[in-house]
């Protein structure tokens, strides 16, 4: 394995007395798909909001290409990237112009030239015209990874990018994240309610549960280890509370580290 | 600071405008009525008191158009990050390779062309309606207006900080805090036209000595060079204060995760 693209280490966030990342470490290598799993409120989006610069850290460390994110972020940022179902690229604009902008913000070379392709990518090239606030749910998840796309990024931060699709748009998504890895090397921090997009996208899984890694290991080992048919079964399990502190290992199943 | 990443953020704002023309209609509709309003109580006026009509009644008209362009300043900063917030785009933005410097300039142009627009739009009306030409001021116009944009730029970053720090809920700051300032800021009326105890506040608001200096220049056409001179001392503070004080709301947003609440509310 090569050195880690993204490495996160004893990472905390404190909300006054809530602590909704506690002490998280994990890394993520170079063209490596890696999922993020967990129930609402695991912690997860918090863990990305630090990465992506938006939530300054209570303690510890991100580095990304290693370089410190604290000190170098704007550099950093260029070089990767961010799709989330809860955010939307500005309604009233038109596809292309939405891109266009972004395109400039990350410097994107022959930016109309990348914009038809990431379209394309995407099958949604009839929409460039198109003002973005009339897209259904799918066309505007596919255009929100379009805009992430668009820098070609090293690292991509995927936030539950299926969340709104029917399984035809959805299988069309995870077709293109898995693309874009084999094609670009992309590295790819991927956060899902779906497991089936876990189970079929990621090399790894990171488990979180209440602010905390369970476990770290593919989903055929975090599934022999906790003798479960799924990672839903496993995912329902852990949610619920039962049998997490059984299961619950204070050090990852598997870690290359 | 990036000259492509603030082209980018300028153009997001124009293509907005350019889509939804709609948009425009806020930009002229309020400044043209405050102008219709002020421009005929004038004309009233003019004609009920014949030779003896004071020239500060004159100066009324141009007021409203001063007075506007340090609000459409301000506006465009602080509706700009609200724009984000309706759009529900604000993570995309500040996930993006942004500074605060490269978002704060995008702001102060798309807060000079507001200004521009609507203040052309009504200098030319006033003329055709009026016959005021706020232009006799000459050159002299020039620096007082510039100051009117600097503090307009402050105002929008004051707004935009408070509303970073206190949320959604107080988005009408964007709105309102031009108008928190505005009975000492002298406008309407000479800073001497306000009770003696709090003619002091005046005396710390940059507009208060632009619009004094105006008054001054409309009557004689003269230069009011201490009025400039304030105003322009305290803008360059308040320019220093309002940015810093941008800057320390958003690490504190960071740190308390602010920014991502807008998302979720």
């Amino acid at each position: 394995m090569q050195d880690p693209v993204l490495e996160v280490t004893d990472l905390v966030k404190e909300f006054g007395s809530v602590r909704p990342v506690d002490g998280i470490s994990f890394d993520l290598k170079r063209g490596e798909i890696l999922g993020l799993l967990g129930a609402n409120g695991a912690g997860k989006t918090t863990a990305i909001n630090m990465i992506l610069g938006i939530v300054t850290p209570t303690a510890g460390s991100i580095r990304v290409f290693g370089k410190e994110l604290a000190k170098e972020r704007i550099a950093i940022l260029r070089r990767m990237n961010f799709c989330s179902t809860y955010t939307q690229l500005p309604g009233n604009l038109r596809v292309w112009q939405n891109l266009t902008v972004f395109g400039k913000i990350y410097r994107v070379p022959n930016l109309k030239k990348r914009i038809d392709e990431v379209l394309e990518l995407l099958e949604i090239a009839h929409l460039k015209d198109r003002v973005s606030g009339n897209l259904s749910a799918g066309e505007s998840t596919r255009l929100n990874l379009c805009k992430a796309l668009l820098n070609k990024p090293e690292l991509l931060l995927l936030d539950e990018p299926t969340a709104s699709l029917d399984p035809d748009i959805a299988d069309k998504v995870r077709k293109v994240v898995k693309r874009i890895r084999e094609e670009d090397g992309t590295s790819i921090l991927y956060t899902s309610h779906n497991m089936r997009d876990v189970e079929e996208v990621c090399d790894r899984v990171v488990f979180m549960h209440q602010g905390k890694i369970l476990f770290v290991g593919t989903a055929a080992e975090i599934l022999s280890h906790f003798q479960e048919e799924s990672l839903e079964s496993l995912f329902i399990r852990v949610a619920r509370g039962g049998e997490v502190e059984a299961a619950a290992d204070p050090q990852p199943v598997t870690s290359d580290q | 600071m990036t000259f492509s990443t603030i082209h980018a953020l300028v153009l997001r704002n124009l293509y907005l405008y350019s889509r939804t023309p709609v948009r425009l209609v806020e930009l002229v509709f309020w400044p043209l009525v405050d102008l219709l309003v002020w421009g005929y109580l004038t004309v009233f006026l003019q004609k009920h008191t014949g030779d003896s009509f004071p020239y500060q009644i004159t100066f009324l008209i141009g007021a409203v158009i001063l007075w506007d362009i340090l609000f459409r300043a301000q506006q465009g900063v602080a509706l700009y990050f609200l724009e984000d917030v309706w759009s529900r785009n604000l993570l995309n933005v500040f996930s993006a390779p942004v500074t605060n410097a490269d978002y704060l300039a995008s702001t102060y142009v798309i807060g000079f062309l507001r200004a521009a627009v609507t203040s052309i739009l009504l200098s030319v009306l006033a003329i055709v309606l009026y016959s005021f030409n706020l232009f006799e001021l000459n050159w002299s116009l020039v620096p007082f207006v510039f100051n009117l944009l600097l503090f307009g730029w402050s105002l929008g970053m004051i707004s935009t900080a408070l509303i970073v720090r206190w949320g959604p809920a107080a988005e009408t700051l964007a709105w309102a805090v031009p108008f928190f300032i505005q009975p000492f800021a002298a406008v309407y009326y000479p800073i001497d036209a306000l009770p003696p105890a709090i003619r002091w506040i005046a005396e710390f608001i940059p507009c208060a000595h632009v619009f004094e200096g105006m008054r001054d220049g409309l009557k004689d056409g003269s230069i009011s060079w201490i009025n400039l001179g304030k105003a322009t001392g305290l803008n360059v503070i308040y320019l220093i204060l309002a940015g810093m004080l941008f800057v320390r709301m958003m690490k504190t947003a960071r740190e308390r995760g602010l920014l991502t609440k807008f998302v979720s509310q």
